[in-house]
């Protein structure tokens, strides 16, 4: 088996790309980063069943923003001087005012509802290229010792979901042997009370086999330590929340942003690795930092950087990210945050040869 | 090694206790097979080893089990998780990872391990179980043998004193329950490990056990020499009981021992003819002709004809995803078929509806269960009666025939294998349909039940009743089966009459046909008939 980068890296540098997304609506840098994700994920992605995740990302987004079109030319909201056609309007009681059915439909309006639009399915593309380049699963292994219970948990429950339909489609198969199917109430429990029952002995033996062998052993820890831990992982778990929000929210002060984000990695990591040192548990075969994998998350990291800069200082630019749509015009390239979205290329000369 | 002391297991509600006042000393290094019929408590005492029992299965247990110094009363299983592995029926519903190298060291990381020791344990492993070749395979895209392997190594890599196995070779086909036990034997052999097996299927096991442990219903637990103990108890495979029928003082446990035996016996039966089952000649039930079944890009059954007249009993036989299920399914018309026709009593029954199509034609799937939705046999039976349109009754006068005295108010997930057989066979057989198809039917049932079982089939053939089982189990298609046929990927490879086809192949003879040979015996029914007139 090949063991390619690090998944925490390929994870942080699309998570990076889609802050980035996040921040704009300017179709051009958006189209961008959708290029910059796929290349990059077409090239340095490893054969597995998740590498045709990119595709399937890539049609949801594209369902994504036919919904919102579709939703805004039925419901309209924002309006504008250029009518592009009128659809019969329906009625709405007083009390509904503010809801509008059919009526004009601006070609203002539209074009910045497909930004908007594009701006999620971009984001989509961010999260389809991580799944394509790094198995979840993958990443899941590589979490910090203290949460590695809880990772397993969480890899044995996504076994459960297509488990469920097997078990489903047996007993279907199963309850035709006993003539017409049953419709209704009644044909729910004859479907449901086999495959849940089947569920519930799985989960049961699972449970056995995995605690014979050594799922939960623990170390002794006590009740101070167990506190000072959850403290620092309930407060660093805030910071990262509220720094999270405020990287997303353009509109949020920049103070809140990073600096939190930092306070809460950190306090989290403190909080991990005090717990962590209590356990005694090992790694077989685990993914390295090294510098191949930090240098593809730098990469990341600074597209995200210089965009929040461009928006705190480069006063040009900044306007740019987010393109008026009243007057129509054809939106202008911002420079500087084209060339860090291209930055983000990096990985192609870093990985490429070396993780295949 | 292991130790019991005044042991006493009783199941919440149960009003009896599965293990009464067990008191047992089992000394290292030797691989003890524990035998029993159905519900004498041999999954219970094998999980009681490792704390399993009471602590995943509920109920009470008294006294104390030590095993290597530590009690379980104070230790669950993950504190013994170094001293004893388990492997559990099913090894791929207890897989936590996706690939085979990560499945192996889990149990290491759990035990914290530095990783240097961690990667030389998983090359020893996969070299002792010939697993090298799958290292970076998937676990699902393994066979049902390679899983077992897996699932063994995964116990191995902790380098626990005490392995325990319930049914390692119970789902596989014999040439997979032939990999499976060769491991086991290297392990106690080259690591001097204590194995404990539990096992239904003793023609496989027992001859690789040094002690067998007999857990009788009435009375304290017997553990000896296998011969000794198999002869006393009431399940024993084939070849004991051949050795019992010639009164042999020390019975073989192992096909080899008894033929050097067996030189007088062949002599005996010289001139004798075993019976052979005179060729049917009923009107042709089920016509099945070049059935093809495919899966996405792949080919399940490819062009297989398939003839069963009234009165036959065919029996399928072959690998593990050879064909077998699907090729059942799509006779019966609710599986699919890409290619070919099927004729029950000269109508296609995918063209029918259910309904219709299960008067017809009955199926009894691997899962039973899966056919279960009520709480009691009872409503059971009485939802049988309603939806076969049959007179109220029927359906429990066939459980009566096939297993009689199963209250009515219990639950079907209560019974025992046997009886939940016997009850979605009754089930089946409520529309009274002529052909019956029965995917392995015999899986987790013990001999006795296994006897009862071919004789209602052979009852039911005698009545006209056209019977297709697929089965992996060599033992009951010789005592039952008038025809085989052999599949392989999807082809039929041999057909014909059963002694003609089991006899030809060490894989699929039973344990009397390879005493007897050159001389064709199946059963040691048939040899006992021979035996009382000669």
């Amino acid at each position: 088996m090949s063991r390619g980068l690090h998944p925490g890296a390929w994870w942080i540098w699309a998570l990076c790309l889609a802050i980035v997304a996040s921040r704009t609506t300017n179709p051009v840098l958006l189209l961008l980063i959708v290029a910059v994700a796929a290349r990059v994920a077409v090239s340095c992605r490893t054969p597995g069943p998740w590498s045709r995740a990119l595709g399937m990302f890539l049609m949801l987004g594209l369902v994504v923003l036919g919904i919102r079109v579709v939703f805004h030319i039925l419901l309209g909201g924002v309006g504008g001087p250029t009518t592009l056609f009128t659809l019969p309007e329906v009625p709405l009681p007083a009390w509904a005012a503010s809801v509008r059915l059919g009526g004009k439909v601006s070609a203002e309006g539209l074009t910045q509802v497909l930004y908007l639009g594009m701006q999620l399915a971009t984001m989509l593309c961010c999260v389809g290229a991580a799944n394509a380049l790094a198995d979840p699963r993958r990443l899941l292994r590589s979490v910090p010792t203290a949460l590695y219970e809880v990772s397993v948990a969480v890899t044995v429950g996504l076994t459960l979901a297509p488990q469920l339909a097997i078990s489903a489609m047996s007993v279907r198969r199963a309850r035709a042997l006993r003539g017409a199917p049953v419709r209704g109430r009644h044909a729910l429990r004859t479907l449901l009370v086999p495959v849940l029952e089947e569920a519930f002995e799985r989960s049961m033996h699972l449970a056995a086999t995995m605690d014979a062998r050594g799922y939960g052993r623990a170390g002794a820890v006590t009740a101070g330590e167990r506190r000072i831990t959850g403290g620092l992982m309930l407060t660093g778990l805030l910071g990262l929340c509220v720094g999270a929000y405020g990287l997303l929210d353009s509109s949020a002060p920049t103070a809140l942003g990073f600096p939190t984000l930092l306070v809460g990695v950190g306090l989290s990591a403190v909080g991990l690795r005090l717990a962590s040192r209590r356990l005694h548990r090992s790694r077989y075969r685990p993914a390295r930092w090294d510098a191949r994998a930090v240098s593809v998350a730098l990469s990341g990291a600074a597209a995200v950087v210089v965009i929040v800069l461009v928006q705190a200082f480069g006063a040009a630019d900044a306007e740019l990210l987010v393109p008026v749509t009243t007057p129509l015009a054809f939106p202008a390239v911002p420079l500087v945050p084209a060339v860090a979205v291209l930055g983000a290329l990096a990985p192609l000369v870093l990985v490429r040869g070396a993780a295949r | 090694m292991i130790r019991f002391e005044g042991v006493s297991v009783t199941y919440d509600g149960a009003a009896e206790p599965v293990l009464r006042d067990v008191d047992l000393h089992l000394p290292e290094g030797e691989l003890y097979l524990i035998v029993g019929s159905t519900g004498s408590g041999k999954s219970t005492l094998l999980k009681a080893v490792n704390g399993l029992v009471p602590r995943f299965t509920g109920g009470t247990l008294a006294g104390r089990v030590l095993v290597g110094g530590r009690s379980t009363q104070d230790h669950p299983p993950r504190e013994l998780a170094d001293v004893v592995g388990y492997v559990g029926q099913d090894p791929a519903a207890g897989f936590v990872s996706d690939s085979v190298e990560e499945e192996l060291a889990y149990v290491m990381e759990s035990l914290g391990l530095p990783e240097s020791v961690m990667r030389t344990r998983v090359e020893e492993t996969l070299d002792l179980l010939g697993l090298v070749g799958v290292r970076n395979q998937p676990l699902s895209t393994l066979s049902g043998g390679q899983q077992q392997r897996v699932a063994i190594g995964a116990a191995l890599t902790a380098h626990p004193q005490v392995l325990l196995l319930d049914e390692p070779t119970s789902a596989l086909d014999p040439g997979a329950a032939e990999e499976v036990l060769a491991a086991l034997h290297r392990l106690v052999h080259d690591l001097g490990m204590t194995v404990l097996v539990a096992e239904h299927r003793l023609e496989r096991v027992a001859q690789y056990a040094d002690r067998v442990l007999w857990l009788p219903t009435d009375g304290p637990p017997v553990l000896g020499d296998p011969g000794e103990v198999l002869s006393r108890a009431p399940v024993a495979p084939p070849v004991v009981r051949l050795a019992q029928l010639a009164g042999w003082s020390r019975p073989p446990v192992s096909v080899r021992d008894a033929r050097r035996l067996a030189g007088p016996l062949r002599e005996r039966l010289e001139g004798h003819l075993p019976p052979v089952s005179a060729p049917v000649v009923g009107s042709p039930l089920l016509q099945a002709r070049g059935i093809q079944v495919r899966y996405g890009g792949t080919l399940a059954v490819r062009a297989v004809d398939l003839q069963v007249g009234g009165g036959e009993l065919v029996a399928l036989m072959g690998r593990n995803g050879s064909g077998k299920s699907s090729l059942l399914w799509a006779c019966q018309g609710s599986g699919a078929r890409s290619a070919g026709t099927v004729l029950v009593e000269g109508t296609d029954p995918k063209s029918q509806r259910p309904e219709q199509r299960r008067g017809r034609i009955g199926l009894v799937p691997q899962q039973p269960a899966d056919l279960l939705y009520l709480h009691t046999v009872g409503r059971e039976c009485a939802q049988a009666d309603s939806e076969s349109e049959a007179a109220p009754g029927t359906c429990r006068a066939h459980l009566d025939t096939l297993a009689p005295g199963i209250p009515d108010e219990i639950h079907p997930r209560d019974l025992s294998e046997g009886q939940r057989l016997s009850l979605v066979l009754a089930i089946a057989l409520t529309p009274a349909p002529r052909v019956l198809l029965l995917d392995e039917p015999t899986r987790g049932l013990d001999y006795p039940a296994k006897s009862r079982l071919a004789r209602t089939l052979r009852s039911l053939t005698s009545d006209g009743h056209a019977v297709v089982i697929a089965s992996h189990d060599v033992e009951f298609v010789a005592e039952c089966a008038t025809r085989v046929v052999v599949l392989a990927d999807g082809d039929v490879v041999a057909d014909g009459p059963v002694a003609d086809v089991v006899t030809a192949s060490p894989v699929f003879a039973p344990q009397v046909a390879k005493v007897l040979a050159p001389q064709r015996w199946l059963t040691v029914a048939d040899v006992a008939t021979a035996w009382e007139s000669a």
